[in-house]
């Protein structure tokens, strides 16, 4: 069979061609253990390892020295909120963040939640941003740490986290942002941002999985404790031997991110532009979070009268991401769109379209049609779009339950 | 998640969509399920004098699984009579398609689609001046 077109950039991207070629030698000649120090194959690891810390701090303006290597954003999002939460602890245990993060988020604070501490989860509004209003009134005198994501991986909406972190500036209290989804598709400048903490990933930035970072920021110093502890590498905040051909792997992705992506962006807005044009035309479909403050790379939208299920059956020659975990016996909907207010129904029916740099406009003009076709099909088979014809307001039936 | 080859061709290549006029003669309609939940089903018979049902019709919102179980039903009730049709039993509908325990649902659903439609087929037979 042939493979799928890819439209699932946020959930992986695949390894840029020249990220593979400067990870090799790492793997062959270059293997050495970068804390070895007593030998040219640990001096040679050591210097690529310190080459690529750079890259990465580079494409979000901080100091190499703020930046900790991690297995991934996951890990830098334990680590900063819980690190930070138990730094803090005995000057208050109340951490704000919104009902839309990721999971890695939100499993980490009812963990925090499990041993003591107090968390409170913020809704968004409509367009999936945060009200400052909002927050503000959520911050007490105990609250330790505020944990937002900068781009959401579902609906791809960009939080102000200048705002944000002022907010909490005034407060002293740490900010951390989770910025999985946004390297190279927003700009960061840690020398201006009032953030304190910041996780990246980097698989989603076309290097390799495994593989990620956490900011710590020098000035003012942000304390933390550590979490993985065994040799006291990277200056105490996580041990254990560096992977090399990762850091060098997710060093050059971030900074091949630095130079192309404007010019990038603009094409990846253009097709994406172009797949909202193609789809919104139809009838009964709507798109999910804000137009305007989101990543070029994200379209999510919602097929009303069709099941998501099935939808994704339908549209096997693309990759998508729904927004239905089908998995479990009761089929769950999107917790993020729930948190929007959208209905269980337009949830189920959601479709994730996220596009990168691989991305062309007859990927874009095929999936255009085969949504319409697909839809339609579907539609022609829906008791829900018959009685939307009819005029019926499905609000006001009663459904047998089951 | 894998989809058993009954259920796909089912899928790709429904049988009986489509539908009747509710207020047809000798048409009973069921519709089950709920949009919240995922699934709704909406079954129609066509029955003769004698009590035969000798059409069927569906439309389903719903999973693969669904519009499989409600493509399947609309076969396996033309020909058979009212009585005939109440016997079909999910666990039937589900070994047929091979449905995996996630989705037995979807045949239970389908089963409750056939007594719907013959209770609605019965209940306008008794009392005809009013429409389902």
């Amino acid at each position: 069979m042939k493979q799928p077109i890819y439209f699932d950039y946020s959930a992986t991207t695949p390894v840029d061609p020249r990220v593979v070629d400067a990870m090799l030698p790492f793997l062959r000649e270059d293997f050495g253990n970068p804390a070895s120090r007593s030998h040219a194959y640990g001096w040679r690891a050591e210097e690529a390892v310190e080459t690529a810390r750079g890259d990465v701090a580079a494409l979000v303006g901080a100091d190499s020295r703020e930046i900790v290597w991690t297995s991934g954003a996951t890990e830098s999002i334990n680590l900063a909120i819980k690190g930070a939460a138990q730094f803090n602890r005995e000057r208050g245990r109340h951490l704000v963040s919104l009902r839309t993060e990721h999971k890695a988020t939100l499993d980490t604070l009812r963990e925090l939640e499990r041993v003591g501490f107090e968390v409170t989860y913020l809704d968004v509004q409509e367009d999936g941003l945060l009200d400052l209003d909002r927050l503000r009134d959520s911050l007490r005198p105990d609250t330790t740490v505020v944990s937002v994501m900068h781009v959401n991986n579902e609906i791809g909406v960009i939080q102000d986290i200048t705002a944000i972190g002022n907010l909490c500036r005034e407060r002293g209290i740490v900010f951390h942002v989770d910025a999985a989804q946004s390297t190279g598709k927003v700009a960061i400048d840690l020398a201006k941002l009032p953030v304190d903490l910041m996780s990246f990933s980097a698989h989603k930035t076309y290097g390799p999985k495994g593989m990620g970072a956490l900011f710590v920021r020098r000035k003012p110093r942000v304390r933390i404790e550590a979490q993985i502890h065994g040799g006291g590498h990277e200056r105490g905040f996580r041990s254990g031997t560096l992977p090399t051909h990762q850091i060098v792997g997710m060093g050059e992705a971030f900074r091949l991110a630095r130079l192309e992506m404007a010019v990038e962006n603009d094409r990846i807005r253009m097709l994406r532009d172009r797949l909202w044009s193609g789809l919104s035309t139809m009838d009964e479909v709507f798109l999910n979070g804000h137009l305007e403050h989101r990543v070029p790379h994200n379209l999510n939208v919602s097929f009303a009268f069709v099941e998501g299920e099935s939808l994704i059956m339908a549209i096997k020659e693309i990759a998508v991401s729904s927004g239905s975990a089908c998995t479990s016996a009761s089929l769950e909907p999107s917790y993020v769109l729930r948190a929007l207010g959208r209905s269980d129904e337009l949830a189920h029916s959601s479709i994730r379209f996220s596009l990168g740099r691989f991305t062309t406009e007859a990927d874009v003009d095929f999936t255009v049609q085969l949504l319409r076709d697909k839809v339609g099909r579907l539609r022609e088979m829906s008791p829900l779009w018959e009685m939307f014809q009819d005029g019926i307001d499905l609000n006001t039936v009663q459904w047998a339950a089951h | 998640m894998a989809y058993s080859e009954k259920v796909i061709d089912h899928y790709e290549n429904p049988r009986n969509v489509g539908a009747f006029g509710r207020d047809e003669a000798g048409v009973g309609t069921g519709m089950v399920g709920a949009p919240a939940c995922g699934d709704v089903m909406k079954l129609q018979i066509k029955v003769d004098e004698s009590g035969v049902i000798t059409d069927a019709r569906f439309k389903t919102y719903g999973c693969g699984s669904a519009i499989a179980s409600s493509s399947l039903v609309t076969e396996w009730v033309k020909g058979k009579t009212l009585d005939q049709a109440m016997t079909i039993r999910n666990t039937e509908i589900a070994e047929e398609l091979a449905l995996p325990p996630v989705k037995i649902h979807c045949s239970i659903l389908a089963e409750d689609a056939i007594k719907a439609a013959v209770e609605d087929y019965r209940h306008r037979l008794s009392a005809p001046d009013q429409t389902a």
